[in-house]
């Protein structure tokens, strides 16, 4: 796929620390192209934000990326000086954070924060860009956008500064926006009016999304395509109507099996035993060997690869699924 | 707005007040003023008639309104040991202690913020490890040991500086500054440095520990996402931030420059209001001793004031009024 937007490959990223190297996200790979949405879920630790910040180039010492590679429209983006990196960031790729209360600097106005933005990646002047910005708050859905925006943070609520945040991460007009869990923070009444504005506004303007989440039920609405992350690694990536409606890797159907339905009659969800295992202690072989139930002899030995399972580019990470193992798993079934 | 600092300055009414109170229980406590002022031959009789004469014999109340009424007026009585008003003996010795500490306190400042800064940032350089470790020494050592090192270093063995005094000085409408001269300006180096050089150690890790803090929070990495060049980040968003508790510490050190000058004072030979006060002590100088407590308290509530105002400068979320009155 050389169309993509972005491309990870084989990427990952390691902690030395005194007890050893921990390796936190392990050999992910995935495109994404021009004017999708990816979803990518998984438990908290699973290395979903951890892919976005190694993505946008913003791993916080001691982490660094270890292998693989990360192209932007064919260029590699991993290996950049400080100085290329940072002008890809907000102009290529822009990103959007959990807690908008915590995302703007108090000490500034709106319009301070976003013209400084605007103008560090184009070269206008300051009424122009406060033009801009002034029509961008207005499509963000700030009401009264010309007077807010001499406003400080601290005069939004939560919701409304997620929308100028928003604002922020789109004001020089990137290809890709990194969506970390954009709406955590904010109340359920906001929450999907947040995901929806995300959702247009990109539409708009042709950006892609990386929406990384923990919501099911997020992804399912939004998502054109979803990674299902677990321990550091892929465990399922397609579709997300092929993903949550026959979801073949264990881990994903445990999830799914874990979300209420408004049809559900039992008393009980359905629950994954155990926990996610800590990075200095992931089991030999498949990660997710000690928790599934379906696991047989090759998933405490070798790691599984992702396996090709159809045309739209649907893969999963499990020996279940693997041409050569059909004998040992109808075994293991039987 | 206007209220708070209605509120603010009546509040430092009442503490001057307090003080004021303190300073007049030293006239009645601490020894005879008499004693000082007269040899041992004066009879008894001579005694009891400058008692009089000097309003020690009225009741409490009445003379702690004296006392304060003629203090609001800028009138503490006459010196005991100079005999000349004690008002004018501070004036003329307030220009050396001011000019000393606030050449002090500029220095702490800009070096204390430049080199904190510049070990927040380059948190694991050997410049960084090497400004940290010496800092240790200027937290620990005492400020006159200092004062002596130094003179020893650059007045004793290289020569370069000189050791005690304020110079040639120049009278500009009252006021003498060191400024002018050469020989003044040479005579201040080692005594605002000795001074400073604790605050400096005091605020450079005031502001390394507040800076460390502000660059782990998400606005800086939301700022750094957003492609800010690092001299944005590092200075536009995340020195400002840095400023609030700073202010504060700075503004309350400079109370404390110019209250404890009086050790770098004696140390220098430096001619101030600290080196009066010491030689008031010394010779029960009671009418001094007050007037120079009541000056350091004044000096303390005038600081802690303005860095109040200060914060409205620094910190729009303090602008509460001006954000109810938008919405």
């Amino acid at each position: 796929m050389t169309d993509a937007l972005l491309s990870v490959r084989n990427l990952r990223v390691e902690f030395p620390t005194r007890r050893g190297v921990l390796t936190a996200i392990d050999d992910v790979s995935f495109d994404i192209m021009p004017g999708e949405v990816l979803g990518v879920v998984g438990e908290s630790g699973a290395g979903k934000s951890l892919t976005g910040a190694a993505i946008i180039g913003l791993l916080e010492p001691p982490g660094r990326i270890a292998g693989g590679e990360i192209l932007l429209k064919g260029e590699r983006i991993d290996n950049l000086g400080v100085e290329p990196m940072r002008r890809i960031r907000g102009k290529r790729i822009g990103m959007v954070f959990q807690d908008p209360l915590t995302s703007l600097n108090p000490l500034y106005t709106v319009a301070q924060q976003l013209i400084e933005t605007i103008r560090t990646h184009a070269d206008i002047s300051e009424g122009e860009a406060r033009k801009k910005a002034i029509a961008l708050l207005d499509r963000v859905g700030i009401p009264a956008a010309a007077r807010r925006i001499d406003d400080y943070p601290h005069h939004f609520s939560g919701g409304m500064r997620q929308r100028v945040v928003i604002a922020l991460a789109l004001c020089a007009e990137p290809e890709l926006v990194i969506a970390d869990e954009p709406t955590t923070a904010l109340d359920v009444s906001v929450q999907s009016q947040i995901i929806d504005l995300i959702k247009e506004i990109c539409a708009e303007r042709g950006a892609a999304v990386m929406l990384i989440t923990h919501d099911m039920g997020v992804i399912a609405e939004t998502a054109d395509r979803v990674a299902v992350l677990y321990a550091g690694r892929i465990a399922e990536i397609g579709p997300v109507r092929q993903v949550i409606t026959a979801p073949e890797h264990p881990y994903t159907a445990g999830l799914m099996g874990s979300i209420p339905t408004l049809t559900q009659t039992d008393a009980r969800l359905v629950q994954i035993p155990g926990a996610m295992p800590r990075l200095n202690a992931i089991p030999q072989g498949c990660a997710f060997n000690p928790r599934c139930e379906k696991a047989f002899d090759r998933c405490f030995k070798e790691r599984p690869t992702p396996v090709v399972r159809n045309a739209d580019g649907r893969k999963v990470a499990c020996w279940l699924y693997d041409a050569i193992d059909t004998a040992a798993k109808e075994q293991a079934n039987g | 707005m206007l209220a708070y600092i209605i509120r603010r300055i009546l509040q430092s009414v009442l503490v001057m007040l307090v003080v004021a109170l303190v300073s007049f229980a030293l006239f009645r406590f601490v020894g005879d003023p008499i004693n000082s002022m007269v040899g041992q031959e004066t009879s008894i009789a001579d005694r009891d008639a400058l008692r009089d004469q000097l309003g020690l014999n009225d009741p409490f109340l009445s003379q702690f309104a004296t006392f304060v009424t003629r203090a609001a007026q800028g009138d503490f009585g006459i010196s005991y040991r100079l005999q000349q008003p004690v008002m004018e003996l501070i004036l003329s010795r307030l220009p050396a202690t001011l000019e000393l500490a606030l050449v002090s306190g500029v220095l702490a400042f800009v070096f204390g913020v430049g080199f904190g800064v510049y070990t927040a940032l380059r948190r694991n350089g050997w410049a960084s490890n090497t400004i940290m470790t010496v800092s240790l020494i200027g937290v620990s050592l005492p400020t006159f040991l200092i004062g002596v090192l130094l003179i020893w270093v650059f007045a004793v063995e290289l020569q370069w500086l000189p050791s005690f005094g304020r110079g040639e000085t120049v009278e500009i409408g009252g006021w003498t500054t060191g400024f002018l001269t050469p020989t003044g300006r040479a005579s201040l180096i080692l005594p605002a440095i000795t001074l400073g050089l604790y605050q400096m150690t005091l605020i450079m890790r005031l502001v390394r520990a507040e800076m460390l803090e502000v660059l782990r929070t998400d606005y800086i990495k939301f700022a750094r996402a957003r492609g800010l060049s690092n001299r944005a980040v590092n200075f536009g968003h995340a020195l400002k931030n840095t400023m609030v508790p700073v202010i504060t510490i700075t503004g309350l050190q400079l109370g404390s420059i110019i209250a404890f000058a009086i050790i770098t004072e004696t140390v220098f030979q430096w001619p101030g209001v600290g080196a009066l006060f010491i030689n008031s002590v010394r010779f029960v100088d009671v009418p001094v001793m007050a007037a120079y407590l009541m000056m350091i308290a004044l000096v303390f509530v005038i600081i802690n004031l303005i860095v109040d105002l200060l914060y409205y400068a620094v910190d729009p979320r303090l602008r509460v009024d001006r954000a109810a009155t938008r919405h």
